[in-house]
């Protein structure tokens, strides 16, 4: 065919330009205010279609510069601000501060008070697990049904808390040295009571996510970390477990009274979401195996606090770092003291901010859905990550 | 129905056809009004709650509240939205869902219109509805509502195949039994397809039909495990993220009117529809009872698989369709073919189906638990060593300052 152009010239073969479709990257926030951030957390995704090109988290909505307001109050003060870190597991939270600063200051306090903390924490790592369950149902798409069926359990965690310390979501418990106050008398029969249900609850769990087809497709291969890059972003609790490493600081720096019970650690083999999700889920049963040798254990007499207790708690001038298992993984609280009634500093090493810098290399080259799903399997808590 | 006999008066075709309209319309309403509420309550059965309890007797007005609620409620149109597209989207969502009613069986003698080719009809209209979300999606100017629309029509494409396909392996049963009476070409018209089951409902004759059926009405309907285009958790809502008040609300009649619809298709198709499976001609009220018993355990059914069922990702959605679900559904089809133009009885046709769908769900099976992995559940543990606990030693430092 000949082709003529507007000046004359005579083509004799037309000119074929290939051009590529053209698509663009769309940016799409996750947050501050989405259904899946648990939270106030931004994500802003660069998605090509489907498939996550760019990931770039955002944290801080929650900032209140905890640390600096614990350095404004004296020793004791500062207690009820431990809560309002981790509020999933505010009893873990509190413990790491109260341990902290009786080792700083060399309390010795009675075996009756470690026990009662220990039940306590150990029945907030359930209560945070449930919470974890019923949020990463949802974001796999249960349609709420994980969330109700993980809340009846909560519930009546929550309703022991309460009947314990008169609060269900920030306790302001423990005291340093002790315990505010002794447990409800029925403290032991109610507590064996809860963990019947929970137990119930937990298989109920078991068997609504475990086993599912649609749940496993969801779930295997996604967001996998490797043990080496797990330890490199400084991951820690389930995530680090579920990626193949035993390490639990209940065992590896054993602090309380941990030693004197039998448990075993869970470890994942490919450490992907669906890992983390069954990492999770035996960390619960252990807990309650953990809880049952505790309340046989129990002393159900005795003191809660030491005979004497300074009025004003002055520790000798030195530091210390004191690093706990929360139920999202190692929590620390690193304080320097000069002498003084109030702490010249107080860091606190937030497991969820570790965790969550892990979370940009999962999210990169998969689907939209995965990256919800790695978020989800992080079990962010915000008021943590920012302090 | 034709209403002018079941009135008893005579009356001229314009009106009888304005009377139908309000009848459909009014019908419907109400069945979508009896759905929100129902699956309220079955749902919240599901996940240890009660449901809604306050408004009316054990919460039975409480779709009417909704109602009065998204009617009063402020119409927003966000300022970048694409007028036109943005205010007709529910409308092309919402009126060929209505319009399917028209070919429904719900009686032996309560219909609108016996079509020929009603099938073909209700599957043609049906298919229309997507233009009405995807123009949702375009119109709304908002990212996560076109990745919904985006989403809800390649899920449409994917799965309307293997659906139609089973549909004609369900055409080719009825007009080979149809054929017996001299009529096979009655075979497309759905009062003739349930009016042959009286004895043998086609469950029987074509498992594997009904169980694609129900994978590919969950898809058409947006329920889960195939609810990515309105996933709550990944794309807010999807395609009607944008809309509220009543516009939102035609949206959400459309969906349910569509459930109960799909899930009468269904009835009729392959569990007999009004038909009493042990002996033929029962009277019209209890066709009625047999047909809102029918359709009441398929509903069930799909708010069941809402509650305990998570959401497939996009790509999952369409190889399942595709790799799995056209597959079999060819082979169905195929084998209909052949048996039938053997002369092969009905009862090698329902074995055949049999064997087709128990291989079908074998292979999901062995292709989950392959992908699970082996020992999955227990995660291998380390037994606790635990060392004597060893106080860090308190350093004393140079601290304080200013």
């Amino acid at each position: 065919m000949v082709q003529q152009t507007f000046e004359g010239e005579v083509l004799t073969e037309p000119v074929v330009v290939e051009r590529e479709f053209e698509t663009v990257d769309m940016n799409i926030n996750i947050g501050p205010q989405h259904p899946v951030t648990h939270g106030v957390f931004r994500m802003v995704l660069t998605v090509d279609g489907e498939i996550v090109k760019d990931a770039i988290p955002y944290i801080g909505y929650m900032h209140r510069g905890g640390e600096k307001l614990s350095e404004n109050l004296d020793y004791r003060g500062a207690l009820g601000y431990q809560d309002r870190t981790d509020y999933l597991a505010a009893f873990n939270s509190e413990w790491v501060y109260v341990n902290a600063v009786e080792r700083l200051a060399g309390i010795e306090i009675p075996e009756r008070a470690e026990y009662v903390r220990l039940i306590l924490a150990e029945f907030n790592r359930l209560l945070s697990h449930f919470m974890f369950m019923g949020a990463f149902g949802t974001d796999v798409g249960y349609f709420g049904t994980a969330f109700t069926w993980t809340f009846k359990e909560r519930e009546r965690i929550q309703d022991l808390f309460e009947a314990v310390c008169g609060d269900r979501i920030m306790y302001n418990y423990f005291r340093v040295g002790g315990l505010a106050w002794e447990p409800h008398e029925t403290f032991i029969e109610d507590s064996h009571w809860v963990l019947d249900q929970v137990e119930v609850g937990i298989s109920d769990v078991d068997e609504l996510m475990t086993d599912n087809e649609v749940f496993v497709a969801r779930c295997r291969d996604v967001g996998a970390m490797t043990a080496d890059e797990a330890i490199s972003y400084g991951v820690t609790g389930p995530m680090l477990r579920a990626s193949g490493v035993p390490f639990d600081l209940r065992v590896d720096e054993p602090y309380s009274i941990y030693d004197r019970f039998h448990w075993e650690i869970p470890v994942g083999e490919r450490g992907d979401v669906y890992d983390r999700y069954l990492v999770r889920l035996e960390e619960m049963r252990q807990s309650v195996t953990i809880l049952r040798q505790a309340l046989e254990q129990m002393p159900t007499s005795g003191p809660i606090e030491p005979e004497r207790m300074p009025a004003r708690l002055r520790p000798a001038p030195g530091e210390i770092y004191m690093r706990q298992e929360n139920p999202r993984g190692e929590y620390g609280i690193y304080m320097v003291s000069d002498g003084t009634d109030k702490p010249w500093r107080v860091k606190m090493r937030s497991p969820c901010f570790h965790n969550l810098s892990s979370l940009k290399p999962q999210v990169i080259n998969t689907y939209l859905a995965d990256a919800v799903v790695a978020l989800g399997s992080i079990d962010i808590v915000l008021c943590e990550v920012d302090r | 129905m034709v209403l002018s006999e079941f009135a008893g008066v005579s009356m001229p075709d314009w009106l009888d056809a304005i009377l139908r309209i309000i009848f459909i319309v009014a019908l419907m309403t109400i069945m979508a009004f009896a759905l929100i509420y129902g699956e309220r309550k079955i749902l919240a059965r599901f996940q240890a709650r009660v449901g809604p309890t306050r408004t009316g007797p054990i919460g039975t007005l409480q779709s009417i509240a909704d109602a009065l609620k998204l009617i009063t409620k402020e119409d927003v149109r966000p300022i970048t939205a694409d007028r036109w597209a943005f205010e007709l989207a529910p409308y092309m969502a919402f009126v060929p869902v209505f319009l399917v009613f028209v070919p429904m069986p719900f009686t032996e003698t309560w219909f609108i219109r016996d079509l020929n080719l009603g099938l073909l009809f209700v599957f043609a209209v049906l298919g229309l509805n997507i233009v009405g979300v995807v123009m949702a999606a375009w119109g709304s100017d908002n990212k996560y509502a076109l990745l919904g629309g985006v989403r809800a029509a390649a899920q449409a494409i994917s799965y309307e195949i293997p659906m139609l396909l089973i549909v004609v392996a369900v055409v080719m049963v009825a007009a080979g039994r149809l054929a017996v009476d001299g009529d096979a070409s009655a075979a497309g018209s759905i009062n003739s397809i349930v009016g042959d089951q009286t004895t043998t409902p086609y469950i029987l004759l074509q498992p594997l039909g009904f169980f694609i059926f129900i994978i590919g009405m969950l898809a058409e309907l947006h329920r889960p495990p195939f609810d990515m285009p309105i996933a709550e958790s990944e794309v807010v809502g999807g395609y009607f993220v944008e809309y509220s008040g009543m516009r939102w609300g035609l949206f959400f009649l459309a969906e349910y009117t569509a459930l109960f619809l799909l899930v009468v298709l269904a009835s009729s198709l392959f569990l007999g529809g009004w038909n009493w499976p042990f002996g033929a001609d029962v009277g019209l009220g209890l066709q009625i009872v047999l047909t809102l018993v029918k359709t009441t355990v398929m509903i069930v059914l799909v708010i069941g698989s809402r509650a305990l069922f998570p959401r497939l990702r996009i790509d999952q959605l369409m190889s399942f369709s595709w790799k799995v679900l056209l597959p079999f559904a060819i082979v169905q089809v195929i084998a209909n073919g052949i048996i039938l133009s053997y002369g092969g009885a009905d009862w090698v046709v329902g074995i055949v189906s049999f064997g087709l769908l128990v291989a079908l769900g074998g292979l999901v099976y062995y292709i989950m638990r392959r992908k699970q992995g082996e020992g999955a559940r227990t995660v291998q543990t380390t037994p606790a060593t635990p060392r004597v606990i060893t106080a860090p030693e308190v350093t004393p430092v140079e601290a304080g300052g200013d």
